[in-house]
């Protein structure tokens, strides 16, 4: 099998949220909740354990001309987020019961009959993507339409992406993609152009990439994610010699005051 | 009428500057209500909304942190009381006191679960990279042998309370690698510190428990007063919990020991003192990842790292000083 990736493109997102409602109505997910952030158009807010697709709408301040656009227009750029699928995943190496696996196609995804919502995966997504459903009790997120590659077919958000922002593919063909596209923008004059794979990173590169302009920390991306089993080492250690000094001044204590 | 002047023509002359050198002119009024409009930047974020997924643990899971501490730490006291000979009372309420803590930790485990009627999918795998599966295993172990080491006669008594006891010695730190090895700053920060601090609040509570069930021996004197003083050695983050935890586990307790430890009563008093201390650490580190993962944003992000900056040569631009 194909090891598959999304490139998402922010360049060509026009903020539809097409994605967001293929997402909700493929896989069944139920409502979660209807409120009014007042960020921007974007009313999702986040990627939860209900919301595996998410718009941003990274409003920035007006600068005319910024980043190789006409004089008459301003920087105001849309990205739909999505599970980074890491290839280091935190969520993954962290589930007790195993119920998180790999797929065949190299996507993170959650086994519901086996998850028992023990919430170990959410502190250990450096992205803040996996969530407990509270009425549920299990760890919900994008399955990389696990069901539908099953199928040969491409994930409901890509399918029903109207401008090709959303593309799905062999990874490889993905990344190439990517470079061919950011390329093609710096050679237009869009040089904050770039691409988020979060491959420098102990994250060691993720299966959902994204070409995003300018800073990522505007789109809620961070810099420096680490999957936290970096550190298992230091924090085993530390436990180990804990457990030493316990068992070693519990010894002297008793040597020195065992008797009344 | 109005007439112009010289000052109404040079305000006029004044807006236009303005207006050529910053390209916009605001004054109360011109800027619709509620603006600037939040803008996504490398300095708050996106909209400062929060990167990551706040701990979804509720009361069970410091609670929990708290007895099974205890429990490790007692079974641990038990084996050495029983290896030095010490009182068979003492041997007896350390090993119960093991029970009891490994038999409350396992239900409030399963109350946290978002579905605990599969608790035992816990046991499917054992995941050595996954501290909650070192852990379950661990509690699971601990379970058994420190209740066979109550039910069980003599020998095979001593035989699971010694396996206890090396269990134990897990019982009390893992809780530290557990937090450590997580996304959330706070902890991840901490991982060094957090199993020993929960390793030595696990003494002094187990201490406090047996001193409070009427052993009076130097021992568990000893090891209250060591336990106190690492924790004073303890270099937590500023948050109130966590240090009125820290003032109740460090100096107040080893005050009240160093000062007047020969009176039981105030051993008693500093015993109790050190148990709310314990337990009160373990919810103070527990609230502070909540409020951690609350606050952060990918723009809070410590490590200022190598990928972009230099490929950045359009920086979005920082929000306008006014807000």
């Amino acid at each position: 099998m194909a090891i598959t990736g999304f490139l998402t493109d922010s360049t060509l997102c026009i903020g539809c949220k097409a994605c967001e409602v293929a997402c909700k109505e493929w896989n069944e997910v139920p409502s979660d909740g209807f409120v009014f952030s007042g960020l921007s158009y974007d009313n999702t807010v986040a990627l939860g354990h209900s919301t595996w697709r998410h718009v941003k709408f990274v409003e920035c301040e007006p600068v005319i001309g910024h980043g190789g656009n006409s004089g008459a227009q301003v920087t105001w750029e849309f990205s739909s987020d999505v599970c980074k699928h890491c290839e280091n995943a935190g969520c993954l190496e962290a589930c007790p019961t195993g119920s998180i696996v790999r797929t065949e196609f190299g996507g993170v995804y959650v086994q519901p009959d086996v998850c028992n919502g023990c919430g170990y995966c959410v502190v250990t997504c450096p992205f803040g993507v996996i969530d407990r459903r509270p009425d549920d009790g299990r760890a919900f997120k994008c399955t990389f339409c696990y069901d539908r590659q099953k199928f040969g077919e491409q994930p409901a958000c890509a399918k029903a992406c109207p401008t090709g922002s959303i593309l799905f593919g062999d990874l490889e063909a993905m990344q190439a993609a990517a470079d061919a596209r950011i390329a093609k923008l710096h050679g237009e004059g869009m040089t904050d152009a770039k691409l988020y794979d979060a491959r420098d990173t102990s994250v060691g590169g993720t299966h959902a990439m994204f070409i995003i302009r300018g800073d990522e920390r505007a789109y809620n991306l961070p810099r420096n994610p680490e999957v936290p089993t970096v550190h298992l080492r230091a924090a085993w250690t530390s436990a180990a010699i804990a457990a030493g000094a316990i068992a070693l001044g519990t010894l002297v204590a008793f040597a020195i005051g065992g008797r009344k | 009428m109005k007439v112009p002047t010289a000052s109404s023509e040079a305000q006029l002359e004044q807006l236009r500057r303005e207006a050529e050198l910053n390209g916009r002119v605001d004054r109360p009024g011109i800027r619709p209500a509620g603006s600037p409009f939040p803008q996504a930047t490398s300095e708050n974020g996106y909209y400062g909304l929060p990167l990551l997924k706040p701990p979804v643990w509720t009361w069970e899971v410091p609670t929990y942190f708290f007895v099974g501490g205890m429990g490790g730490a007692a079974a641990v006291i038990g084996a050495m009381a029983r290896i030095s000979g010490a009182d068979p009372k003492l041997v007896r309420d350390a090993r119960w006191a093991a029970a009891v803590a490994a038999n409350v930790s396992t239900p409030l485990l399963i109350a946290d679960l978002g579905r605990p009627s599969r608790f035992l999918n816990m046991l499917r795998i054992f995941k050595p990279q996954s501290p909650m599966s070192v852990g379950a295993w661990i509690v699971a172990a601990f379970g058994g042998a420190s209740t066979a080491a109550i039910i069980f006669p003599r020998r095979l008594a001593d035989l699971f309370a010694f396996t206890s006891a090396a269990l134990g010695l897990g019982m009390s730190t893992y809780t530290g690698v557990l937090l450590g090895a997580t996304a959330i700053p706070v902890w991840s920060e901490h991982k060094r510190l957090l199993p020993i601090h929960f390793g030595a609040s696990a003494v002094a509570s187990a201490a406090s428990t047996l001193e409070l069930m009427g052993n009076d021996q130097k021992a568990l004197h000893y090891l209250a007063v060591g336990a106190a003083a690492v924790e004073i050695c303890v270099t937590a983050p500023s948050h109130p919990l966590i240090r009125l935890g820290g003032i109740l586990s460090g100096p107040v307790p080893l005050a009240l020991r160093l000062i007047r430890g020969r009176s039981s009563r105030v051993r008693r008093a500093a015993a109790l003192i050190s148990l709310a201390g314990s337990l009160i650490t373990r919810f103070a580190w527990v609230a502070a990842g909540k409020e951690n993962a609350r606050a952060y944003t990918a723009a809070t992000d410590r490590v200022d790292d190598m990928r972009s900056g230099s490929e950045n040569r359009n920086p979005i631009p920082q929000v306008s000083s006014e807000r």
